[in-house]
């Protein structure tokens, strides 16, 4: 599949905001984080911002994106519909949350319930993200169980890591959150290799013979495309990356998204004041680049059956 | 709502039976298509860079060519492939606008291009690659079993199918109700045990593709005699005892 720069930082983006907002939304009622109101005005408008941009970046990628407001209407069939509808709905909880928080100083009673509702929603959010692909069964790479705990635990582990980084201006050695950001970017890695160990050990069960009806003779391949040139459908679908690309992005991705964020959160775990500021800054810029190769990847290396009518012999 | 229209036994669903056995390759319905089509329902079907390298348009019909087997049982096999109209069309379900649906009364899958965002998630959704997007326009079209023919009173009753189906020159196109297991098409695809493609997706497509007929097995006398044999005839024939005639051999041979 064409990795769209609008789609990946769309998902990279309002993943991470949604999730981020997911933690406040569940932490500040309970007394977990600071409770200042410039604190919760600094990390709300972190969530804010990257969801709602998010958003807007997948507005970019439509062609006709004035009719953008019909996207609401089909939530009954449409997990794009349904993630539209969810993403809007969860502002409301979380607005009142926000001006409770930041304008009051109030992160209990009905504002606390506000933020429970708006982390629920954040949370629904994401996961209707994850089934807009999930939910593809052209896309076996896409079609299967792994990819909505993905993309719910590379967001937390984007939310974990911001909300450690945001929470150091505040408190000069914090307890839970290096801890919890620790361990979340290590089940992050392991949900994503999990997903890559599935996607290398299975294949989609559609094959060229099952695309063409045909294969009682012999095996099938293709003879001549129909046009010499490219069309709509391979520039959209037909993407191809090379085996030795992938495995060097994979490995990149590895280290940028996973491995140095985790150490750098180690450090962080250990550290106090200034150090432990800037080693959680930079797990958060690692981390960021790492999700955006990674989300480029996760296009890239889908495979559509479409695929099986120009060449392709399995996806 | 895109939801998929309600089910009931009987209901009509339109569709196409292509005959691969019968089927030559011309891409003559592809061009019969998109002279229909551009000017039809969904019109205009937009080219682009048409006189030059990267020519790319929107075509609801394209033609693919494969090869099944090895060696002498090898078959080529012309694939024309246009929109199986399916009865669990994801293409309609995915559509965030309601935009994409599939009509109750006869199973035609269309695009209300008016409410369409053009977020191509159908074209995604669609395992065959029936989705086509205007990007002049910035909306996705898609064949729509030429509607505007088949219902059009404005045409003589005979002209009243698809145009891929009226132009092919080999009849290895045909249209019909393949909701009723009585039609003519319903019985041919009974007859030549028609095929979907792609079942393992569960989509349930109308259109059907009739296999290649199998190659009759292969006799010995209808073969044609080898060179080598009749060679020896003629050598044979050389070795003629009469001497008038063998003078006459040799004269004519001369």
């Amino acid at each position: 599949m064409h990795p769209a720069l609008s789609i990946v930082f769309f998902t990279t983006a309002s993943g991470a905001g949604f999730a981020l907002l997911f933690l406040l939304g569940l932490a500040a009622p309970l007394g977990l984080l600071p409770q200042s109101g410039w604190f919760g005005f600094v990390a709300l408008a972190t969530a804010f911002i990257l969801a709602a941009a998010g958003l807007v970046s997948s507005v970019f990628h439509l062609g006709r994106p004035e009719r953008a407001w019909r996207a609401f209407s089909q939530w009954r069939s449409s997990w794009l519909s349904r993630e539209g509808v969810m993403s809007v709905l969860t502002f409301v909880p979380a607005a009142i949350f926000g001006i409770g928080w930041v304008f009051f100083g109030e992160t209990g009673g009905l504002i606390g319930l506000c933020g429970f509702l708006a982390a629920i929603c954040a949370a629904v959010t994401i996961a209707c993200t994850g089934m807009i692909y999930a939910s593809l069964k052209p896309i076996h790479q896409w079609h299967n169980r792994w990819v909505v705990p993905n993309y719910f635990m590379l967001g937390l582990m984007a939310g974990f890591l911001l909300l450690d980084l945001m929470i150091r201006f505040w408190v000069v050695r914090p307890v839970g959150t290096p801890l919890l950001a620790l361990l979340t970017v290590l089940a992050a890695w392991w949900s994503k290799e999990a997903y890559w160990r599935f996607v290398d050990t299975n294949s989609a069960p559609s094959t060229v013979a099952s695309a063409t009806a045909l294969g009682s003779r012999g095996p099938v391949r293709m003879l001549e495309p129909p046009h010499t040139q490219d069309n709509y459908l391979l520039q959209e679908m037909g993407f191809r990356i090379a085996r030795k690309h992938k495995t060097r992005l994979r490995l990149i991705a590895r280290i940028t998204a996973f491995l140095l964020p985790a150490l750098l959160s180690l450090v962080a775990l250990l550290t106090a004041g200034g150090i432990g500021l800037i080693a959680a800054a930079l797990a958060v810029i690692s981390a960021a680049l790492g999700l955006v190769i990674e989300r480029w990847l996760f296009f890239a290396e889908a495979k559509h059956t479409v695929t099986l009518y120009y060449g392709a012999v399995a996806v | 709502m895109t939801d998929l229209p309600a089910r009931y036994p009987g209901q009509t669903q339109l569709g196409l039976v292509i005959d691969l056995d019968l089927c030559v390759g011309c891409h003559a319905c592809a061009t019969a298509c998109k002279e229909w089509n551009t000017g039809g329902h969904m019109a205009p079907l937009p080219d682009f860079n048409a006189y030059g390298d990267g020519a790319w348009g929107v075509w609801f019909n394209r033609i693919h060519s494969f090869e099944e087997g090895e060696g002498d049982g090898a078959r080529t096999v012309h694939f024309p492939k246009s929109c199986l109209h399916c009865e669990d069309a994801a293409c309609v379900t995915v559509c965030p606008t309601g935009a994409s649906y599939k009509r109750a009364e006869d199973g035609i899958v269309l695009v209300n291009e008016s409410l369409c965002i053009g977020c191509k998630l159908c074209s995604w959704a669609c395992p065959y690659g029936a989705r086509e997007f205007d990007a002049d326009e910035g909306v996705m079209k898609k064949c729509t079993l030429c509607i505007d023919r088949i219902y059009n009173a404005n045409l003589a009753p005979e002209e009243r199918q698809p145009a891929c189906v009226s132009v092919c020159p080999t009849k290895a196109r045909f249209f019909g109700d393949l909701g009723d297991p009585n039609s003519a098409v319903s019985e041919l695809v009974a007859a030549r045990g028609g095929k979907d493609l792609m079942p393992e997706l569960g989509y349930r497509p109308t259109n059907k593709y009739l296999p290649p007929r199998r190659a009759r097995p292969y006799v010995d006398d209808l073969a044609p005699q080898p060179l080598t044999a009749l060679l020896a005839e003629a050598q044979s024939a050389a070795d003629v005892a009469n001497p008038l005639l063998r003078w006459v051999d040799r004269l004519l041979s001369r």
